[in-house]
């Protein structure tokens, strides 16, 4: 056992090494910097547009002296309300008067009118299309109120007490931090993952693999692999970390309020890292006994893209099994090797209980172990074939693992 | 005492039995050669003797363990297909395979740089294994392979891909390890090798051992070739030659009766053969492979040579 894990260090500590030390590591460092940029520039340009756009205004066709009025209410609601809370309006004359039906000003696309209000300040009509009557008509009610009671209107000065949850809703807002956990693992973990089987891949079609199998136990090989992209995760998210938190300290020192997980900050934080491991582990090994076995990169393709569709399947699968707290699929969800990271994380964001996280990361680990071992087990059984050995008589298919005939 | 031991060793893919039925013992301290064309399942035994795969049924011991991967710190192996990290520099890769075997990476390289100086490339020792030759960055697997003073050191058509000063190099590589008293394993298709370096020698094709023993002893097993040239063409004398024997003129050419040379002398003098010229050729183990393996597979052997040579 001593040997495994100082042959396995020796992998590791190479492995480790050769990524950090290459260019391809900045790329993976920017990788999920990357969306997030993208989504951040995207999210403010929508924003600007629906501004620019689709920002809807007004148009007043009261007499002059109600339009006055009832811009000078929007003037001084807009002290209490904010800025952007009521939409533009513009004074467009009197309909009556110059009898210009309201719908003609809709027709206008230049103008981009949503509504036309008519009639008086106590009486108004509103015409537009029925969801944009729906989305003004409270407003223009409003404005118009405190138009025609020449601005009595006195709203209370309400004090603010601000808590950061309320029992009535903890599990939906639970939910929301579980989620986060869920999906955090599952990026990760599908990074990660697709990593250690490029990595093993590469070693393959570099011949070094018969090496290293000749010197150390496989399990070892494996072992190092999977410690040495969890070195370089943790590099990679302590680094995202410290670039996300000034990103936000820059933008909004007010960090947003993640809702408290039932099992408290310090023990979900563990229990978060201590899953994505887990994930890791599992799909790590799944991926290398894949990437063993497969002797070329499209027979890994072959392979993978099935696995990875499944991995996905089992988030969703496991996202889905959330929202069904004790039931039997919530509890398959805890069991199911797979998906059982993602589904205990869950319970971590909404239930307190604690002995079920033990039970679950010695289950996953002994799983993950198991599957190592399989892998093990295959490339060895497999593996390492030479010459003419194990090729099919014409030549244009290939066995793999003695079940699956691949095409040439 | 035996480094490995072999008894009903069995590897097969997909029914294709790449080793079948394999029986050998190797001694220690012996340079050993394992002969066979391409495809005969030398890679494959070499394999399942280091247990770099499992065999299907059989037993095997290397250095008396009866797994191999515990003895993992007293081999070396160089595998027939070669590869290394290429961004590696030279004496990090010795220091690497090193550690693989149990080395300190520390020592690992300052034994690695002392190799390379020994072997005249100590310039090269901080040059990434990408910007050397092909035959420079096989000398460094090489030495990867030695580096951690290994009890047994197997080597899989170690020849292969080198040039004729270079095949020199590990010739004298490997006189010099065993002269240490390492026991070193090589495979080859090519026989002058084998013939050259090895005590001992095993014969493999299609996946069974036909021969295990000394080189003298495959070579024994053919009768000495006598090459005859006499001064008459019928006389008395010629009772005393075989049957068989080949007439060219003058000259004749037969397998040396078991009754050995002393009687066939006798009766050539007493026959008054006149004899010009008389030799007495030993069988080459090319010969003695054909003997053994039949012309097929030696046959197979050649045009592997060829190709290698070309």
């Amino acid at each position: 056992m001593r040997e495994i894990f100082r042959a396995a260090f020796v992998i590791a500590r190479r492995d480790f090494t050769a990524i950090v030390y290459s260019k391809a590591f900045i790329f993976f460092l920017l990788g999920p910097l990357l969306p997030v940029l993208v989504g951040f520039a995207g999210s403010n340009l929508g924003e600007q547009m629906a501004r620019d756009v689709s920002r809807p205004s007004v148009a007043v066709a009261l007499t002059a002296a109600d339009s006055d009025k009832l811009l000078a209410a929007r003037a001084s609601l807009s002290k209490t309300f904010g800025d952007g809370y009521f939409a533009d309006m513009k004074i467009v004359g009197d309909a009556t008067a110059k009898q210009i039906r309201p719908q003609d000003y809709l027709r206008k696309k230049a103008d981009n009118y949503s509504v036309v209000v008519t009639g008086t300040l106590t009486n108004p009509i509103i015409t537009g299309t029925a969801r944009s009557i729906e989305r003004q008509r409270a407003d223009i009610e409003l404005l118009a109120g405190y138009a025609s009671s020449g601005g009595s209107l006195q709203l209370p000065n309400a004090t603010p007490d601000v808590v950061a949850e309320s029992a009535n809703n903890d599990k939906q807002l639970r939910t929301v931090t579980a989620q986060i956990g869920q999906v955090l693992i599952f990026a990760l973990t599908t990074l990660l993952a697709g990593m250690v089987l490029s990595n093993l891949v590469e070693e393959k079609s570099n011949k070094i693999i018969e090496i290293l199998a000749a010197s150390i136990p496989m399990e070892s090989v494996f072992l190092g692999k999977l410690v040495a992209m969890l070195a370089m995760a943790l590099v990679g998210i302590t680094m995202w970390s410290i670039i996300g938190l000034i990103g936000f300290m820059a933008i909004d020192p007010d960090l947003p309020s993640i809702p408290t997980p039932a099992v408290g900050w310090p023990i979900f934080a563990g229990l978060c890292f201590t899953y994505f491991v887990m994930a890791y582990l599992m799909f790590g090994a799944l991926f290398l006994g894949i990437g063993a076995m497969a002797s070329t990169v499209r027979e890994v393709q072959t392979i993978s893209t099935p696995v990875t569709m499944a991995q996905m399947v089992n988030f969703f699968f496991a996202a889905y099994a959330l929202t069904k707290t004790g039931e039997p699929i919530e509890i398959f969800a805890a069991v199911f090797p797979f998906s059982s990271p993602f589904a205990m994380i869950g319970r971590a964001a909404l239930e307190p209980t604690l002995w079920h996280h033990g039970v679950a990361i010695i289950g996953q680990l002994l799983f993950a172990l198991l599957l190592l071992r399989l892998g093990v087990y295959l490339f060895k059984k497999n593996v390492m074939k030479s010459g003419n050995a194990g090729r099919v008589k014409d030549g244009s298919q290939r066995k793999l693992w003695g079940l699956v005939k691949i095409s040439r | 005492m035996y480094a490995i031991e072999a008894k009903g060793l069995l590897k097969q893919f997909d029914g294709f039995r790449a080793v079948d039925g394999v029986d050998l013992k190797i001694p220690a301290g012996s340079i050993f050669g394992i002969l066979g064309p391409n495809g005969a399942g030398k890679t494959t035994m070499l394999r399942t003797l280091l247990g770099i795969i499992d065999p299907d049924a059989g037993t095997r011991t290397l250095l008396g363990a009866d797994r191999p991967i515990l003895q993992s710190r007293n081999v070396g192996y160089l595998p027939e297909e070669r590869g290394l990290y290429q961004s590696m520099r030279a004496v990090d890769t010795i220091a690497f395979m090193g550690a693989l075997r149990g080395l300190s990476l520390r020592e690992g390289e300052r034994k690695g740089r002392a190799l390379l100086e020994e072997a005249g490339l100590g310039y090269a020792a901080d040059r990434q294994i990408r910007q050397l030759s092909k035959g420079m960055a096989q000398t460094v697997q090489l030495m990867g392979t030695i580096v951690h003073d290994p009890k047994l050191i197997v080597l899989d058509e170690p020849f292969s891909g080198l040039d004729a000063l270079n095949q020199a190099k590990l010739e004298k590589m490997i006189r010099a390890q065993a002269a240490k008293g390492v026991t070193v394993i090589f495979s080859t298709h090519v026989i002058a090798h084998a013939e050259r370096l090895c005590e001992r020698i095993a014969i493999i094709a299609r996946g069974k051992i036909s021969f295990d023993g000394l080189v003298s002893e495959a070579r024994d097993r053919l009768r000495p070739q006598v090459h005859l040239e006499t001064e008459t063409l019928d006389g008395p004398w010629r009772s005393a030659l075989p049957a068989q024997a080949k007439a060219e003129g003058h000259h004749w050419h037969f397998t040396l009766p078991e009754t050995g040379v002393e009687p066939l002398l006798t009766a050539l003098v007493k026959g008054k053969a006149g004899i010009r010229s008389l030799s007495i050729e030993r069988p080459g183990l090319h010969d003695a492979f054909v003997a053994i393996a039949g012309e097929d597979v030696a046959a197979e052997m050649d045009d592997a040579a060829t190709g290698d040579t070309k």
